[in-house]
């Protein structure tokens, strides 16, 4: 079978796998960007409780395998009367997996926005809210955008992991694919090549265009 | 907790703690090739030839951009197409280890070009040989400069090691799984390859910290902030 004989034949999954995929991807992205900036916020608390939930959740999620995480997620919630889809299974694990590393970048990025800032704030006397919503958190967005574009290609990669849990995304159509025909190359090769595009030629270059867009509006372009 | 069995847990816990050990194996093989193959990615791009830098450029954003679970399984399935049958662990480690390499090779190439220009100048001036200037003067400089990166993908591949399960490597996952499976209960094994995920993990993570300051403070590199 040729090359093109086999797309002919099972582009349509290919096609098909992509979409949960993407879906799956934009789904992880909502949840893991609240959480981020939720338990970023958090871990710049006063108080000494809020801080600590805040970071328990983050060293757990970052000191375990997303895998475990998936499968935890999956199999042991229903035991505490949380049965969930696999579908929202799926993306919620990927979200609360790469929302712990991405509040590490919101506190960072946070924490990198000049002193001189929070005092010239304080000085026109702003509440905390408005110093944070208006003048330190729209600094800090910028800062954090260049890491937000490696973890959202992370956040891609672990998309894949779906699969495991038998949600009909790329990685699961190219497992199929290869089980019917045993053309590996074809079917694995494929799917390498349409995750490949999805990082480099969708997420890459939105992330470029999108701090490009934050710069300008900063006036720092 | 909710019908959680202490003694279903001591029961499973031999099994998982000696899966350990494999999980621990597979982490270490991976990043022993990950960090030469990393060096060999890095410097490769430093070469005068500019279409092998751009080949491994390709190559290493390729790989970093792809999930290492479908990585995993196009080195298992893709020999036999031609006839070269790969063993899980074997192909396993081929796959991991590359992961990691072309990572370890960003790592590598931000330590080099931190090394100053004036280190070269200078080796060319004691007309140092290119591999001597390497060996002798850039590297050394470059690693600690390196080490936060290296530490950062060691804890990384140890946490990556589940997804060899899908090939059958008897590492935690795998075991976890089949313990699922054989006794019908999740709870127990899932949160106990959690649990010791973390037990090594964290206190891991932490004693990187502590011997990248060690380090620093040896070579008398103490950042002053």
């Amino acid at each position: 079978m040729t090359y093109a004989e086999f797309l002919s034949q099972y582009g349509v999954r290919f096609i098909d796998g992509a979409i949960v995929t993407a879906e799956q991807t934009v789904l992880a992205i909502v949840v893991a960007v609240s959480i981020a900036v939720v338990m970023g916020l958090m871990r710049l608390s006063q108080s000494l409780l809020v801080r600590g939930v805040a970071t328990v959740y983050i060293e757990i999620f970052r000191g375990t395998s997303l895998l475990v995480q998936l499968f935890w997620i999956f199999f042991v919630l229903p035991l505490f009367g949380l049965p969930l889809e696999k579908f929202t299974a799926g993306f919620l694990a990927v979200g609360m997996n790469l929302g712990a590393y991405g509040a590490e970048v919101v506190r960072g990025a946070i924490q990198s926005v000049p002193r001189g800032q929070y005092e010239a704030a304080l000085a026109l006397n702003m509440s905390p809210a408005t110093r944070m919503r208006r003048i330190i958190f729209p600094q800090a967005l910028v800062l954090m955008l260049p890491p937000w574009g490696n973890l959202l290609i992370e956040l891609l990669k672990g998309t894949a992991l779906v699969a495991l849990i038998s949600v009909t995304d790329l990685m699961f159509e190219a497992k199929q694919i290869n089980g019917s025909t045993f053309l590996s190359i074809e079917a694995f090769g494929t799917a390498l090549i349409i995750y490949y595009v999805m990082a480099r030629l969708v997420i890459s270059p939105s992330m470029r265009w999108l701090e490009l867009v934050m710069a300008r509006r900063m006036g720092q372009a | 907790m909710f019908d959680w069995r202490w003694d279903f847990t001591f029961e499973i816990l031999p099994r998982l703690l000696g899966a350990t050990l494999n999980t621990l194996m597979a982490a270490g093989i991976g990043y022993g090739i990950a960090l030469v193959v990393g060096l060999v990615f890095a410097l490769a791009q430093r070469t005068p030839y500019w279409s092998v830098t751009a080949v491994v450029r390709e190559a290493v954003e390729f790989i970093r951009s792809t999930p290492l679970v479908l990585q995993i399984f196009f080195v298992f399935y893709v020999g036999p197409q031609f006839g070269i049958r790969l063993s899980p662990w074997t192909s396993g480690m081929i796959a991991i280890g590359l992961h990691y390499a072309a990572y370890l090779s960003e790592v590598y190439r931000g330590g080099i070009e931190s090394v100053p220009r004036g280190q070269w100048e200078a080796s060319k001036a004691l007309n140092f040989s290119t591999a001597r200037t390497y060996f002798r003067i850039v590297i050394p400089q470059a690693l600690p400069a390196s080490l936060p990166g290296m530490g950062n993908y060691l804890v990384g591949i140890f946490k990556d090691t589940p997804m060899l399960s899908v090939i059958g490597v008897a590492e935690l996952m795998h075991t976890a799984n089949a313990l699922g499976s054989e006794t019908y209960r999740f709870l127990e094994p899932y949160t106990l390859v959690g649990v010791i995920f973390l037990a090594i993990s964290l206190p891991t993570a932490a004693g990187l910290r502590f011997f990248e300051a060690w380090v620093r403070r040896t070579l008398g590199m103490t950042r002053s902030h």
